[in-house]
């Protein structure tokens, strides 16, 4: 069911159910951007049912961007790295643009060490400043 | 002294989850930084998973001492395939960046200490330990 947002969009959001048992990620549709929650003990077919739902979401709002909030996760593996990583790639195949938020510094570093990358995804601080990232590169 | 003994047995996803949360607790426990902590929990991860998919399900155990020095162990034993070329497996994978092959070599890295090896019965035995400090 939408609901207003302040400056004069709508907002809907669906929860995304694991095939596993572990906990589901919040998905939000606010202002054409997608706002992806993952929550702090997903697991591997969590994190890649969520990939393909991102998928579904994107091209069903039309979304022009995905904001992808770790701030949950105290770690970031390969796989999860890989995934978000994918997510990226595949957003911008689907015309859309994604940022990450709240990665946190103990996770950048062992990313580092762990010879991931992931220099092609934008960061943001927080999810306001990932907003208007994705604002101010639209048009 | 031995504070912190537990056995988790790998066969799924949750196993790697809980594998995560049970030795960030052992980890706790000895008093490691946020950055130890972060590092050792990644690389358990890794290899929990390893054991999953690759080693056709295993077991974790993980113990905490307080002292000489103050440390995590845990120790992953599978029955599976084992692995053919160990010196491959540690470094296959660390150019591409994007993370496939990664886990192994990169976890040896996040560690203080870093044993693999195969088992005279068949499959894989891995140690990590890492320290307080």
């Amino acid at each position: 069911m939408p609901w207003p947002t302040p400056s004069g969009g709508w907002a809907t959001a669906s929860a995304v159910s694991t095939v596993a048992s572990g906990s589901s990620a919040a998905v939000i549709f606010i202002e054409d951007v997608l706002l992806v929650s993952i929550p702090d003990d997903i697991d591997d077919s969590g994190i890649t049912t969520l990939q393909d739902r991102i998928a579904e979401e994107i091209v069903r709002h039309r979304a022009r961007g995905v904001v992808i909030d770790i701030s949950h996760l105290d770690v970031v593996d390969t796989f999860a790295g890989r995934v978000i990583g994918q997510i990226a790639a595949m957003t911008k195949l689907l015309s859309a643009r994604s940022v990450v938020v709240g990665m946190r510094p103990a996770v950048a570093m062992t990313l580092v060490e762990l010879g991931m990358t992931l220099a092609h995804i934008p960061t943001a601080l927080n999810v306001r400043q990932a907003m208007k990232l994705l604002r101010a590169g639209d048009g | 002294m031995l504070i912190f003994r537990e056995t988790i047995a790998l066969s799924g996803d949750r196993d790697v989850v809980a594998a995560r949360r049970c030795v960030g607790q052992a980890l706790d426990k000895i008093g490691a930084s946020l950055l130890r902590r972060t590092r050792m929990v990644t690389a358990v991860s890794e290899i929990a998973r390893n054991t999953v998919i690759h080693g056709g399900g295993g077991e974790l155990e993980i113990t905490a001492f307080n002292d000489h020095p103050s440390r995590v162990e845990t120790v992953f034993t599978d029955s599976g395939p084992g692995i053919a070329d160990v010196a491959r497996a540690l470094s296959d994978g660390y150019t591409t960046g994007n993370g496939m092959g990664l886990g192994l070599g990169g976890a040896k890295r996040l560690v203080g200490e870093f044993i693999i090896e195969g088992q005279a019965q068949g499959g894989t035995r891995v140690k990590m330990v890492g320290f307080a400090r």
